[in-house]
């Protein structure tokens, strides 16, 4: 990359335009880690005698973490994340990578209908989405079970036992197909038509175009829509709490947000949750980091 | 492995099916939630969903007039947060992307670290601390303890960045300065101008992000008149459950919340420039 060097040092210009922007990011992103890690160091304790004694927030250090890292219910949140990932993960990605390359590919028809009809759910709200879903799941709405029922079947248990997670994933893999779909249609694009052609010239099929030559250069694309799937799923909350009305089977506490919310907001226990939350950014970031660093070779190499 | 390079009609077929069956499996909740839009409320539960009903206009008349309006109410608040904030929020990321890529200042290296930080820590993870600041500063509750919050992205700052890189020249830059433009002239006469497609492109994607935030506006806040439409809908369902009249109140509402922004969607798609997307990995 060009540096923007061309600028005169000294001018104030770029103090002013960068100003209101590091304003808002110490506001809202630095102090508030900064406060939650503070935070999360404290608690409250009883000082003094019986029930006479007061409640005091004092310095514990790192009981809240040891506590979270102790508590079954926070990990199984996590287990229970992990499942939804394994299912909702692969398949938004899978499904936006074979649209992407059919959009891509010439001898398919209805293409601008499928691409726009496809990017639509995006523009649905998760929460949204999620009511929509739900009376699709809902035993007595569902107009898939009443099929079944009718082929006398009975009905299909969405909102039980396992079926929650295919049923949750759906919801993700619905949401997300088209946005993914689109990054990796229009890095598709990006990739000059010689490169196929020779191929096509050399005899290959557009199945082997398309994993030899397309594949390995939108792995950038890939990559990118990798990390938003997964920061994603790390921040599971609305659509569980969308659904938890219509099922028994979603908890307080089903994944780690939702746990946090409730320490935080239904126990009071702010610096408990701060402690999870800690806990699950700094996750995040180093999931991330990960994914990029084992990628980066790869990635890289496809672009040269 | 076929040798046959040309693809023929048999090929066709399928590409075709696949893509067709994918279209339909994304239009067939909102083809649902607009035909039970028409159903009266005992017809929710007792005709099959596919069936048109006939309660369309009662329907509507009950989402209206609930809660003294509250539903248009939800809307307007939607509007406000993303509209407002989406556009002061591209606003600032421009600026800040534009100063990061064409100006050579003390720090820039230590703020495009913190930058990218930022994008990679969850913002959900940050609405506790968020909201103790906002309640220490009395603003939780307030207008304000949902549009501040949104006003700093930093995913928006990185793709200005990579935007104002590729596409405002240094040498148009160092033109102007010769001809003695001061730097605030220049950007609004040649850096904001050139940026405009990035800026409409981080303007969509802040927009549909805070439409769709349900978290930050549901913990920021309790009274009802300032809820945001998911927050709206989300409070009609949970209460649904023992009082299923609001079902279908939460039904129509969701079909109605679901036409402005599919019609959006449709008008703004020509403007995208989604490409900077997958260009910002290599950035």
């Amino acid at each position: 990359m060009t540096d923007g060097n061309g600028a005169r040092r000294g001018t104030r210009a770029p103090y002013v335009f960068i100003a209101p922007a590091v304003l808002l990011f110490v506001a809202f992103l630095a102090v508030p880690i900064g406060y939650a890690v503070y935070l999360s160091a404290r608690g409250l304790r009883l000082t003094g005698k019986g029930i006479f004694g007061t409640r005091q927030e004092v310095f514990v250090g790192l009981d809240n973490y040891a506590r979270i890292l102790t508590d079954p219910e926070f990990w199984a949140g996590f287990g229970r994340l992990a499942l939804y990932g394994l299912i909702s993960v692969p398949l938004t990605l899978g499904l936006a990578l074979l649209f992407a390359l059919l959009l891509d590919y010439a001898g398919a028809r209805g293409r601008r209908f499928a691409r726009t009809a496809i990017f639509l759910p995006y523009a649905i709200p998760g929460v949204t989405a999620s009511l929509l879903w739900g009376f699709m799941y809902l035993p007595s709405t569902s107009p898939f079970s009443y099929l079944t029922r009718e082929l006398g079947l009975g009905g299909i248990p969405f909102l039980s036992g396992d079926g929650i997670y295919p049923s949750l994933a759906n919801i993700a893999v619905w949401g997300g197909v088209g946005f993914n779909m689109i990054i990796i249609f229009t890095s598709l694009r990006g990739i000059p038509a010689e490169l196929s052609d020779a191929a096509r010239i050399d005899g290959a099929s557009e199945w082997r175009i398309a994993w030899h030559v397309k594949i390995p250069l939108v792995a950038p694309a890939l990559v990118l829509t990798g990390l938003f799937a997964l920061i994603g799923t790390l921040q599971v909350y609305g659509e569980p709490t969308t659904l938890a009305p219509m099922t028994t089977e979603i908890s307080q506490t089903w994944v780690p947000l939702m746990h946090i919310y409730r320490d935080a907001f239904i126990r009071d226990d702010l610096p408990l949750a701060s402690a999870a939350s800690v806990i699950l950014a700094a996750g995040t970031l180093v999931v991330s980091v990960v994914l990029l660093k084992l990628t980066q070779k790869r990635a890289s190499g496809g672009l040269s | 492995m076929t040798t046959r390079p040309l693809p023929h009609q048999r090929a066709r077929l399928l590409p075709t099916l696949v893509l067709l069956v994918g279209a339909l499996y994304c239009l067939v909740p909102v083809a649902w939630v607009a035909v039970a839009a028409t159903k009266a409320s005992g017809e929710l539960f007792s005709t099959f969903t596919f069936a048109p009903g006939t309660g369309l206009l009662d329907n509507l008349r009950d989402l209206f007039s609930y809660g003294d309006g509250r539903y248009l109410l939800w809307a307007a608040n939607s509007a406000l947060y993303a509209v407002v904030g989406s556009a002061a929020s591209t606003l600032i990321s421009t600026l800040a992307g534009y100063a990061m890529a064409k100006y050579d200042f003390r720090g820039r290296t230590v703020l495009f670290y913190a930058i990218l930080a930022g994008v990679l820590v969850p913002g959900m993870t940050l609405a506790i601390p968020q909201y103790l600041i906002m309640s220490e500063t009395n603003l939780v509750g307030s207008y304000w303890s949902v549009l501040l919050p949104g006003l700093i992205s930093p995913f928006g700052i990185y793709l200005a960045r990579v935007y104002a890189l590729s596409s405002v020249p240094d040498a148009t830059l160092e033109a102007a300065r010769i001809d003695g433009a001061s730097e605030y002239r220049i950007l609004g006469a040649i850096g904001l101008p050139m940026m405009l497609p990035g800026m409409v492109t981080i303007f969509m994607l802040q927009f549909v992000g805070t439409w769709n935030n349900f978290l930050l506006p549901y913990i920021m806040l309790s009274d009802e008149s300032r809820f945001p439409i998911t927050v709206g809908l989300y409070t009609l369902l949970a209460k649904g459950s023992s009082e299923p009249a609001l079902y279908g109140i939460a039904i129509v509402g969701a079909a109605v919340s679901v036409i402005p922004l599919i019609a959006l969607l449709l008008f703004l798609q020509r403007f995208w420039r989604l490409d900077l997307l997958s260009g910002g990995l290599k950035g």
